[in-house]
């Protein structure tokens, strides 16, 4: 399949990119691997009159481990990030997870950001970011915001950036002391996207759940001051109050009960890794 | 600076280490560059949405999607494709070789992307275990051998091939 025609910018500058898409909005679209968009464009599921590309950006390829997070700017690959020897122990869930992200030949060249900005309801970027928390900067001429993870992804595909913003950078929020994490997925093959994904980090207070796959935004749960021996009645009690889609991969009640036991499983790994910390 | 659709713009990098130069159209996918316009055609061309993994090659050196990729991003990169693996005399390198010993193909389509992706992939783990390869390969559709020769033709290049 071959994408639509479309003019191409290839953004030497920051400025240029963000005068690209002032000018454009919405007729325009930002890439940077391409492997999100990619596909997208080659079975003309997206259109756009204009492709600003800005892999070029060299300033934009920073990565920063700092106390309260781990920050992935606009360029940084997937591969780069997982790279990082920081990231094992700054953000253990996501040194768990980013194996289950694409395929050695993706990774290479798909990006942190590139993938949030894609905002697929099954990828795992947005399941991990929504779920340790965290923020993304969005930048255009009008200025630079902060858009917490928890209002970031506002539907399938969509997210809260205008049309005239660039997704400047990822920042996953740093883990409380001794917290204990854990991530499951279930696809067709390891490196599809994730019939249904699970994500947990307990800390000291209680258990976070993301699950991604479910409904059209990652959904994020916290069961305060949760028991290991209450985790299989409260997951059950969860997985009813989800209302996951059908499609040929999968029915929504099997996605229901996957919901229920890999949150369930995910949920006690990683009470039991705080434990063991 | 704008690429116009429609038109056909010049667009040069370097492909298996000798320069090259052509005309593209910005929607142009790399792997039709590289088999209509330079007409190197061991890249083959699968399901053209990533997912397959026949169209994989190399991008500075690291393993992508051919697919994936527009010819005119290409501008100033690296590009190896499975020609470059073979020496000048045609004769196969050490993975070719193990893929041989190993019967390690049938119909031969998926291989130039699994050549490529190993190509890679061993030169920053060379000692890798039986379940690593496996989720390497996991990125390369094949649906003749059941993967079971290509894991075996890698252990044994891991073994002792990449001296023969």
């Amino acid at each position: 399949m071959k994408p639509a025609a479309f003019n191409y910018i290839r953004a030497e500058t920051l400025d240029e990119a963000l005068d690209a898409l002032a000018e454009y909005g919405e007729d325009a679209r930002v890439i940077a691997g391409g492997q999100s968009l990619g596909p997208m464009l080659n079975m003309r599921l997206a259109a756009p009159d204009v492709l600003v590309d800005i892999m070029g950006l060299k300033d934009l390829d920073r990565i920063e481990f700092a106390d309260d997070g781990a920050m992935a700017a606009a360029c940084v690959t997937q591969a780069r990030f997982m790279g990082r020897l920081e990231l094992r122990r700054a953000q253990p869930l996501l040194h768990e997870a980013m194996p289950w992200i694409g395929h050695v030949q993706t990774r290479s060249r798909g990006t942190i950001c590139g993938s949030l900005a894609n905002a697929d309801p099954a990828a795992e970027l947005p399941l991990l970011l929504a779920t340790v928390g965290g923020a993304v900067i969005a930048q255009s001429k009008r200025g630079q915001r902060a858009i917490a993870a928890a209002d970031f992804f506002q539907g399938m595909f969509e997210t809260a950036l205008g049309d005239d913003e660039l997704l400047l950078a990822a920042k996953f929020a740093a883990p409380k002391p001794s917290s204990g994490v854990a991530f499951r997925e279930m696809a067709e093959r390891h490196g599809d996207f994730a019939i249904v994904a699970a994500a947990a980090v307990a800390d000291a207070d209680g258990v976070t759940l993301g699950l991604g796959g479910i409904d059209a935004q990652p959904v994020v749960t916290r069961f305060d001051g949760l028991l290991a021996r209450d985790a299989k009645a409260a997951l059950t009690d969860h997985a009813k109050t989800l209302d996951p889609q059908s499609d040929p991969k999968a029915d929504a009640a099997y996605r229901r009960r996957l919901a229920r036991e890999l949150g369930l499983e995910t949920v006690l790994k990683a009470m039991e890794r705080r434990h063991a910390v | 600076m704008l690429y116009e659709k429609g038109r056909r713009h010049t667009v040069s990098f370097t492909l298996n280490d000798t320069p090259v130069s052509g005309e593209a159209e910005p929607r142009m996918l790399l792997t039709d560059f590289l088999r209509h316009e330079i007409g190197l055609t061991g890249t083959h061309v699968g399901c053209e949405h990533g997912v397959c993994g026949a169209c994989t090659i190399q991008i500075d050196g690291e393993p992508a999607r051919a697919c994936l990729t527009y010819a005119l991003r290409m501008e100033g990169r690296e590009v190896r494709t499975v020609e470059a693996l073979a020496d000048d005399d045609d004769a196969l390198s050490p993975l070719q070789q193990a893929f041989r010993r190993n019967h390690a193909l049938q119909c031969g389509f998926c291989t130039a992307g699994i050549l490529m992706t190993l190509d890679a992939w061993l030169k920053t783990h060379p000692n890798p275990t039986e379940q690593e390869v496996r989720e390497t390969l996991s990125g390369n559709l094949c649906r003749c051998t059941g993967y079971a020769a290509i894991v075996r033709a890698v252990m044994d290049f891991v073994r002792e091939g990449r001296h023969a």
